[in-house]
C-alpha cells in the first residue's frame, strides 16, 4: 500500500457520492428547495418583525434574507451531514457499507474519504443555492464567494462528522426519526441561523448560552465572516475542535474492537 | 498446520453476549479447491465471515489470510481477500462499469489496469456486452455475476462466497456454482463458500459443517461419508446437525 493507492481510494470514494448526487436528481432537488422556502417564505414574513443592528461581519443595516443566508447555507450542510449518515444507516443495513469496509484501507481512511465526498456534495449545492440568492439580489462581495470555501470545508466536515458519529450509534433505519428530532432540530434552531445571539440573550440567557456554544453557530458564524471576506477566529476554533471531536469519536464507534459495532451485530 | 493455506482460522470464539455464536472453531482452507461451509440457519456462517472479513473483532482465537494476522496486518490481510455478501452491494443507480471502478479504486488499481481486468472479468462471465447498462437493470443472476468479477478484480488468493445463489433461477444458480468450481481449479484460487443447498456440492470439494456454532465435521467428501457412514452428503449433514 502506498500514498497512490490512497489517493486513488479518495477520488474513487468521492467520485461515486458525486455521481450517485448527479443522478440522485429528487435529492438535488429536496436539498435545494428546503433553504429556497425559507429564504423566499420564511425570511420575507419576518423580514419586518425582527428588527437587525448593525453587527459585524455586516457594515450597514441588512434585509432579513441576508441575515439568514449563511444560516441557510450552514442549514444546507447541516441537513446533508445528517443525509450521509442516514444513507450510510442504509447502506450498513442493505450491506453495501461492507464493501467499502472490507477494502484493505485503514478504517479511519475510509470513514475520512466518505466525510470528504459528501463535503464536496454540499459544497455544490451551497454554489447553487448562492446563484439563486443572487438572482434574488442577495449579493456578497465576490471575493467572498472565494472565501467561503475553506470554511465550506471545515463546517462540512464537520457537521458530517457529527453524522457520521450518529451513525455509529444508530441500529436501524427507524430509529433515524429520533435524529431529526432531538438533534438536525435542536442545532438549527438553537444557533445563529435565525436570529443573532444579542436577540436571544434579550428573550432567555439560558437559550442565549445553548446557542452560543452550539457547534452549529459557530460553524454558521464562520461561513458568515467568510462569505464577507472576514476571518472569525473562534468561530474557526470552535469549529475545528468540534470535527476533531466528533470524527474522533466516530472513529472508535467504527472501531471493531472498541467501537459500537458488535455491540450492534452489524457490519 | 498448512503453511500454503489461504486462510487459517485457530480456536476462534464468539459471543452476542451471553449467547455463544461460534465456538472453538478452527479449519484451513487450502488453494485450488471449493470448501463448501454448510450449516442450517443460524449454524453461525454469517458470524465466522463477519469475522473473517474483520468487519467484526475476533476477540478470542486467530485468524490469518495468506498469513497475515488479520487483526494486526488488517489491510495486508484483506488485500487478498475477494467477498460476495448474501445482499447485493452494488449500487444500484450506477452503471456495471462505474461500479467495478469503484472496487478497482478501493484497491488502488490504476485506471489503465482497472479497465484492463474489467475487461478480462467481464468477458469471462459474458458480462461485457452489458458494462454501460445501470446495475438496477440486471437480473439477479447477473447482478451476482457482476459481484463475482468484482471479487475476483484484484487478484485475491481466497475468495468468499456468502448463500450467493439463493433467490436465483436455476440455469443463473448452475452457471455460477459451475463458473466458480472452474475458478478454484484452473486460477488456483482458494473458494470458502456458505451454502445450505447440497446440490451446489461437487465430488472434489471440501466440507466444513458447521452447527450451533461447533464444527461438527470437515475434510473431504470422501470422508465425510465414510465418518458419519452414510451414502449422500443430504443424510451426512442431516446426521451431523442432529439432535444438540
Amino acid at each position: 500500500m502506498n500514498i497512490l493507492h490512497f489517493w486513488r481510494a479518495l477520488w474513487g470514494i468521492v467520485g461515486r457520492e458525486l455521481r450517485r448526487f448527479v443522478t440522485q436528481r429528487e435529492r438535488f432537488i429536496s436539498a435545494l428547495v428546503r433553504p429556497l422556502i425559507w429564504l423566499f417564505v420564511f425570511a420575507a414574513g419576518f423580514r419586518a418583525a425582527l428588527g437587525l443592528a448593525i453587527t459585524p461581519p455586516y457594515q450597514t443595516y441588512i434585509l432579513y434574507e441576508v441575515y439568514i443566508t449563511p444560516g441557510l447555507i450552514g442549514m444546507i450542510q447541516l441537513f446533508n451531514g445528517m443525509q450521509s449518515s442516514l444513507s450510510m444507516v442504509y447502506d450498513r443495513e442493505m450491506g453495501s457499507m461492507r464493501s467499502l469496509l472490507v477494502s484493505p484501507l485503514p478504517r479511519w481512511f475510509l470513514l475520512v474519504s466518505k466525510l470528504l465526498a459528501g463535503t464536496f456534495v454540499s459544497i455544490l449545492q451551497v454554489y447553487v443555492f448562492l446563484a439563486i440568492a443572487w438572482a434574488y439580489k442577495i449579493h456578497a462581495p465576490w471575493q467572498g464567494y472565494l472565501w467561503i470555501v475553506p470554511a465550506l470545508i471545515l463546517s462540512g466536515l464537520m457537521l458530517g462528522a457529527l453524522g457520521l458519529l450518529l451513525s455509529s450509534f444508530i441500529k436501524q433505519l427507524e430509529n433515524f426519526a429520533g435524529v431529526m428530532n432531538f438533534v438536525i432540530f435542536p442545532m438549527f434552531f438553537l444557533s445563529t441561523a435565525l436570529y443573532p445571539l444579542w436577540k436571544l440573550k434579550e428573550s432567555s440567557l439560558l437559550l442565549y448560552q445553548l446557542a452560543k456554544y452550539n457547534p452549529f453557530s459557530q460553524a454558521v458564524e464562520l461561513i458568515r465572516f467568510a462569505l464577507y471576506g472576514q476571518f472569525n477566529q473562534e468561530a474557526l476554533l470552535y469549529t475545528l475542535t468540534s470535527f476533531i471531536v466528533f470524527i474522533t469519536a466516530a472513529i472508535i464507534g467504527y472501531n471493531p474492537s472498541k467501537g459500537m459495532m458488535v455491540k450492534k451485530g452489524g457490519g | 498446520m498448512n503453511t500454503n493455506a489461504a486462510l487459517t482460522v485457530s480456536d476462534v470464539s464468539f459471543s452476542y453476549g451471553a449467547k455463544k455464536a461460534l465456538d472453538h472453531v478452527g479449519f484451513e482452507i487450502p488453494p485450488g479447491h471449493c470448501t463448501m461451509l454448510l450449516g442450517p440457519n443460524g449454524a453461525g456462517k454469517s458470524t465466522l465471515f463477519s469475522l473473517i472479513t474483520r468487519l467484526y473483532d475476533t476477540p478470542n482465537g486467530q485468524i490469518e489470510l495468506c498469513g497475515y494476522d488479520i487483526k494486526k496486518r488488517t489491510t495486508r490481510a484483506l488485500a487478498n481477500l475477494g467477498i460476495v455478501f448474501q445482499q447485493t452491494t452494488l449500487d444500484l443507480d450506477l452503471t456495471v462499469m462505474q461500479n467495478l471502478r469503484y472496487h478497482a479504486a478501493l484497491h488502488g488499481m490504476s485506471r489503465k489496469v482497472a479497465a484492463q481486468r474489467i475487461h478480462e472479468e467481464l468477458e469471462r462471465l459474458d458480462m461485457f456486452e452489458r458494462r454501460f447498462e445501470k446495475v438496477r437493470q440486471l437480473n439477479g443472476g447477473h447482478r451476482r455475476r457482476v459481484e463475482i468479477a468484482r471479487a475476483l478484480l484484484h487478484k485475491p488468493a481466497l475468495l468468499l462466497l456468502d448463500e450467493p445463489t439463493v433467490g436465483l433461477d436455476v440455469p443463473s444458480r448452475t452457471s455460477i456454482v459451475d463458473y466458480v468450481h472452474s475458478l478454484a481449479r484452473t486460477g488456483h484460487i482458494a473458494v470458502l463458500w456458505a451454502s445450505h443447498l447440497i446440490d451446489e456440492i461437487y465430488p472434489d470439494d471440501r466440507l466444513i459443517v458447521l452447527h450451533k456454532g461447533k464444527i461438527r465435521a470437515a475434510g473431504s467428501v470422501d470422508e465425510i461419508l465414510q465418518s458419519t457412514g452414510t451414502a449422500m452428503v443430504k443424510d451426512a449433514f442431516f446426521r451431523l446437525t442432529q439432535g444438540d
